[in-house]
C-alpha cells in the first residue's frame, strides 16, 4: 500500500493543474459574463435553455483536463483524484457551466467497470466526449439497487432522473435492473429511444433532466449484478468531486462578501467592523477550511487508501454540504437588499451551492451512513 | 520513507535519526503519578518533578531548543526543532512541563533581551530545571491586554514593581516570570514595558502568589500580587515604552506563529486501560453505546448519533487542515489556517462534552465525587473546565476579530 503523502498528493503536476485553471477561469469565465450568459432572462416562466458556452468546454477538453483521471492505456493523462478536485474546486470558484464534474463522475464509475467496452468509453471521453451518469429513480435516491430502468435483449427501457449536464452530454452511463442484478450500460445521447425531458431547475449554472429510455440499444459496461459494486467503488471519487466544487463555490462567495464587507458603510463604518457580520465571515471561512482539507483528505484516500475512502469521503460531503448551505446564507444576508436582487451576482452561486448540497446525499444522509459505520447499525 | 523524510536537508535527516535513535531506548515510560491533560493544569508536585525530569533528559538529547544558538544553551542547527517535534510526538512520549517558558518566554527572551541575559536564562528555561509563568492578564487587562495597571517606577538601576496579575497558570511552580506591566500613564501602547522578573525567590519580598479556584472547585491557576518588588534593569526587554512591541512577538509565538518553532513532545496517552478521554470524539460513541434513553441505548438515537457524527467530522477536518497548514500551495494567507487552531479545538472539546450532557441525560447531574456518575463523571468536569480554553489566550470573541482583521482584512473593530 502505498503512504499516505503529508500533502494529499499534490505534487508539483497538480499545483500546477490548477494554477493554470484558476487562470483560465478568471480569463474566460469572469462573473459578469457569467451573468450574461446564464441569467439573461430573470422570468420564472423563461425558456428552459441550455446556456452554456461549448466554445469554452471545447478548449478545455483540448488542454487535457476532461482526461486527467483516465488511465494513460485509454489515452489519458493518469493523474490522481486530486487533479480532478483541483479542476472540479476552480470550476466551483467560477461556477462555471459545463459537463466537467459530470464527466469526471463517469470516468470514475467507468474507471471501476474494469471491462473492454468501459475502456472504449474511457478513450472516448479522452477523445472529447462528455459524458453523464444516468443511475436515479424517481425519488432521487441515492442508492445505487434503486433504479427505474430495466434491460432485457440489450434494450434500455424506462426512465432515469435527475441526470446532470444532461443536454450537454454526448452520451450517459446507464444503471439499469435486469434478472440477474444491476448492471450499467453506455447510451449515446441521441440514440433512436433515448429522449432527454429537461427539468425545470433553479440552478442557473447546470442542466439537468429526466431521461426516457424506449428500447434504447445499450452496450454493456459492467454485467448484470456487478453495477452496485461499481457504482460503490466510485463513489467516494464522485462525492469528493462535488465536495471541490463546494468548496470553490464557497470561497468565492466568502471573498465577494468580504469585498462588500469592507467597502460598504452604514452607521459610519464598514460592515466589516461590526462584529455581527466580522465573526459570521470568520466562521464561514473556518468552515470553508474544514471542508477544503476533508476533501482533499478523502481525494487523497481514493487515490493512497481506497478501504478509508468512503468513510472519509462521507465527512467530506457532509462538511461540505452544510459549509454550502451556511456559506450561500450569509452571503446574501450580507449583502443586505442588493443580495435579494437578481442582478446581484450572489444567486448564481447560491442557487449552485443549494443544488451541490442535495447531489449524491446530503449532509444528514452522508452522517446517518457514517454513524452506520462509526457507531454501528441501530439495534 | 515518508513523504517529510523525503524533503529533509542532510543536516535534519541526520538528527532525525539520532532522536529515533535516542527515542527508541529513552522513552521514560508510563508516569508514577496521575498526570493531567496538560501542563497548564499541573498541581502535583509529584507530577511536576516526573515531568521535569523527562524535559532535562530530552534537552540534554538535544531535542529541546535545537534551533536556538549554542551559546544560549541551544543546539545550533537550523530547522531541527520541527524534526524533534515530529519525533517525539510519534515515539509517543509525555508532554513537557515548561511549555510557557518554551513556547512564549524562549522566543521573546531570544529577540529581545541583551546577550547576557539570554545566556542565563535560556538554558534552564530549556533543560525544565526552571519553570516560567507569565503575567500578562490582570483584573482589568483581559480581552484588552493593553489595560495594564501594573506599574514599574524606575529607582536608578532598578525597577520597583507594584500591580495584580491573575488566571496565571504554573505561577505556583514558577521560578521566573515574563511581566508586562506599565511604565508610563501617559500612552495606553507606548507607556508599556516588558521584564522578566523573578517569582519563587522573592517569594515574601515583594511577590505573593495566592492559588485561584476554577468553577470546577480546583485549583490550577493563581493570582500574584506586587508589593515593592525590586527588579534590576538589565532583566527589561528592549526599550521603556517597547512593551506593546515585545509583547506582540510573545503572542505571535503563542499563536503558533511566530519565527521559532516551539519545543514540544507529546501523543502519550494519559489515562492507560482507561477508554475515557474527553479530548476524542470518537470516546463519545463508547459514552452512547453504555447509557439508556427512554429505555433505548443512547448510540440507536438518530438525533444523538448526528451529533456525534457531526462532532467526529469536526475532529477529522481540524485534524486534516493541521496536515494542510504544512503544504505551502495548499494554504492561502499564512496566517490563516494557524490563527484558526485555537478556535478549532477549544470549541470543539466544549461541544463534545456539552453533547455528553445529552447522552447521558439525568446522570449528567452527577459530580465527578459521586460513585454512579457515567465515565467517573469526566464530562460535566471537562464540559466546564472547557472555558479555561475558550476564554485563555485571547478569549474566541478576540480570536475572530483577529482573523477577521489580519486574514479576511476587514475593519478594525472597537
Amino acid at each position: 500500500m502505498t503512504e499516505r503523502p503529508k500533502n494529499f498528493g499534490f505534487s508539483e503536476d497538480e499545483t500546477m493543474l490548477r494554477d493554470s485553471a484558476r487562470k483560465f477561469f478568471q480569463d474566460n469565465c469572469p462573473v459578469d459574463k457569467l451573468h450574461s450568459l446564464v441569467a439573461y432572462d430573470h422570468d420564472v416562466n423563461r425558456s428552459n435553455d441550455c446556456n452554456w458556452d461549448r466554445d469554452l468546454w471545447q478548449q478545455i477538453v483540448e488542454l487535457g483536463w476532461t482526461a486527467v483521471c483516465i488511465p494513460e492505456a485509454a489515452g489519458g493523462v493518469g493523474m490522481p483524484l486530486v487533479a480532478a478536485v483541483a479542476l472540479a474546486e476552480e470550476a466551483g470558484k467560477a461556477a462555471f457551466p459545463s459537463p466537467l464534474l459530470a464527466t469526471f463522475n463517469a470516468t470514475f464509475v467507468l474507471n471501476a467497470c474494469k471491462s473492454d467496452a468501459a475502456t472504449k468509453a474511457l478513450t472516448e471521453i479522452a477523445a472529447g466526449k462528455a459524458t453523464s451518469l444516468a443511475v436515479t429513480n424517481q425519488q432521487g435516491s441515492w442508492e445505487p439497487a434503486d433504479t427505474d430502468v430495466s434491460i432485457d435483449g440489450g434494450k434500455l427501457n424506462g426512465v432515469s432522473y435527475y441526470v446532470q449536464e444532461a443536454r450537454k452530454a454526448d452520451q450517459f452511463l446507464v444503471s439499469a435492473t435486469h434478472a440477474d442484478g444491476v448492471g450499467l450500460y453506455l447510451v449515446d445521447s441521441n440514440a433512436d429511444g433515448v429522449e432527454i425531458v429537461p427539468d425545470n431547475i433553479i440552478d442557473l449554472t447546470r442542466d439537468q433532466a429526466h431521461i426516457e429510455f424506449n428500447n434504447a440499444d445499450a452496450i454493456e459496461l459492467a454485467a448484470p449484478g456487478t453495477g452496485i459494486d461499481v457504482i460503490n467503488q466510485a463513489l467516494p471519487a464522485i462525492l469528493c468531486i462535488v465536495s471541490a466544487d463546494m468548496v470553490g463555490a464557497g470561497e468565492w462567495l466568502l471573498q465577494t462578501t468580504v469585498e462588500y464587507a469592507k467597502t460598504r458603510v452604514q452607521f459610519d463604518h464598514p460592515l466589516g467592523f461590526f462584529q455581527a457580520v466580522k465573526h459570521p465571515l470568520v466562521n464561514v471561512m473556518l468552515d470553508i477550511d474544514r471542508a477544503k482539507s476533508l476533501t482533499y483528505n478523502a481525494a487523497c484516500a481514493v487515490d493512497t487508501e481506497p478501504e478509508a475512502a468512503e468513510k472519509f469521503a462521507r465527512m467530506a460531503k457532509s462538511q461540505a454540504g452544510d459549509m454550502a448551505v451556511f456559506s450561500s446564507s450569509r452571503a446574501v444576508q450580507f449583502h443586505g437588499g442588493i443580495g435579494f436582487t437578481w442582478e446581484c451576482f450572489v444567486h448564481l452561486f447560491f442557487k449552485r451551492q443549494m443544488h451541490n448540497q442535495v447531489l449524491y446525499g446530503d449532509a444528514k444522509y452522508q452522517r446517518a451512513k457514517l454513524a452506520d459505520m462509526l457507531i454501528g447499525d441501530i439495534a | 520513507m515518508s513523504d517529510a523524510d523525503a524533503k529533509d536537508s542532510p543536516e535534519q535527516a541526520e538528527f532525525r535519526a539520532q532522536c529515533q535513535d535516542w527515542l527508541a531506548k529513552n522513552h521514560p515510560g508510563r508516569p508514577p503519578v496521575k498526570l493531567p491533560q496538560g501542563a497548564l493544569e499541573l498541581y502535583d508536585p509529584a507530577a511536576l518533578a516526573w515531568l521535569q525530569k523527562w524535559q532535562k533528559s530530552a534537552y540534554d538529547a538535544g531535542m529541546l531548543g535545537c534551533d536556538y544558538p549554542t551559546e544560549v544553551g541551544g543546539g545550533g542547527k537550523t530547522d531541527c526543532q520541527a524534526i524533534a517535534n515530529q519525533e517525539m510526538q510519534q515515539a509517543r512520549t509525555p508532554y513537557l512541563p515548561n511549555v510557557i517558558g518554551m513556547g512564549m518566554a524562549a522566543p521573546t527572551i531570544f529577540f529581545h533581551s541583551q546577550d547576557d541575559v539570554k545566556a542565563e536564562l535560556l538554558p534552564k528555561l530549556l533543560s525544565g530545571e526552571e519553570i516560567w509563568c507569565q503575567g500578562f492578564s490582570e483584573p482589568g487587562a483581559g480581552s484588552d491586554l493593553a489595560n495594564q495597571q501594573t506599574f514599574a517606577e524606575r529607582d536608578g538601576d532598578n525597577w520597583v514593581i507594584n500591580g495584580h496579575k491573575v488566571w496565571t497558570s504554573l505561577a505556583h511552580f514558577a521560578t521566573w516570570m515574563i511581566l508586562l506591566c506599565r511604565t508610563s500613564k501617559d500612552d495606553k501602547y507606548n507607556g508599556l514595558s516588558y521584564f522578566v522578573v523573578p517569582i519563587k525567590s522573592a517569594i515574601g519580598n515583594g511577590v505573593t502568589i495566592k492559588p485561584l479556584i476554577k468553577i470546577t472547585g480546583g485549583t490550577g491557576f493563581n493570582e500574584v500580587l506586587f508589593e515593592n518588588l525590586v527588579v534590576e534593569d538589565r532583566y527589561r526587554l528592549d526599550d521603556v515604552g517597547a512593551g506593546w512591541k515585545v509583547a506582540m512577538t510573545t503572542l505571535a509565538h503563542e499563536r503558533g506563529a511566530g519565527p521559532m518553532v516551539t519545543p514540544a513532545s507529546g501523543g502519550m496517552s494519559l489515562e492507560e486501560g482507561e477508554t475515557v478521554s474527553t479530548s476524542n470524539a470518537m470516546s463519545l460513541v463508547d459514552l452512547a453505546q453504555s447509557q439508556k434513553r427512554n429505555n433505548k441505548t443512547a448510540a440507536d438515537d438518530p438525533m444523538i448519533r448526528d451529533e456525534i457524527v457531526k462532532l467526529v467530522i469536526r475532529q477529522e477536518g481540524m485534524r486534516q487542515t493541521m496536515r494542510r497548514m504544512t503544504v505551502p500551495p495548499l494554504t492561502d494567507h499564512p496566517m490563516r489556517i494557524p490563527l484558526q487552531s485555537k478556535l478549532n479545538y477549544t470549541e470543539l472539546f466544549q461541544d463534545m462534552a456539552e453533547l455528553a450532557y445529552h447522552i447521558e441525560g439525568a446522570a449528567s447531574s452527577l459530580n465527578v465525587t459521586d460513585e454512579n456518575a457515567p465515565a467517573g463523571g469526566q464530562w460535566p468536569f471537562a464540559f466546564m473546565n472547557s472555558f479555561g480554553m475558550t476564554i485563555a489566550a485571547g478569549t474566541n470573541e478576540v480570536q475572530r476579530n483577529i482573523l477577521g482583521e489580519r486574514v479576511l482584512g476587514l475593519a478594525k473593530s472597537k
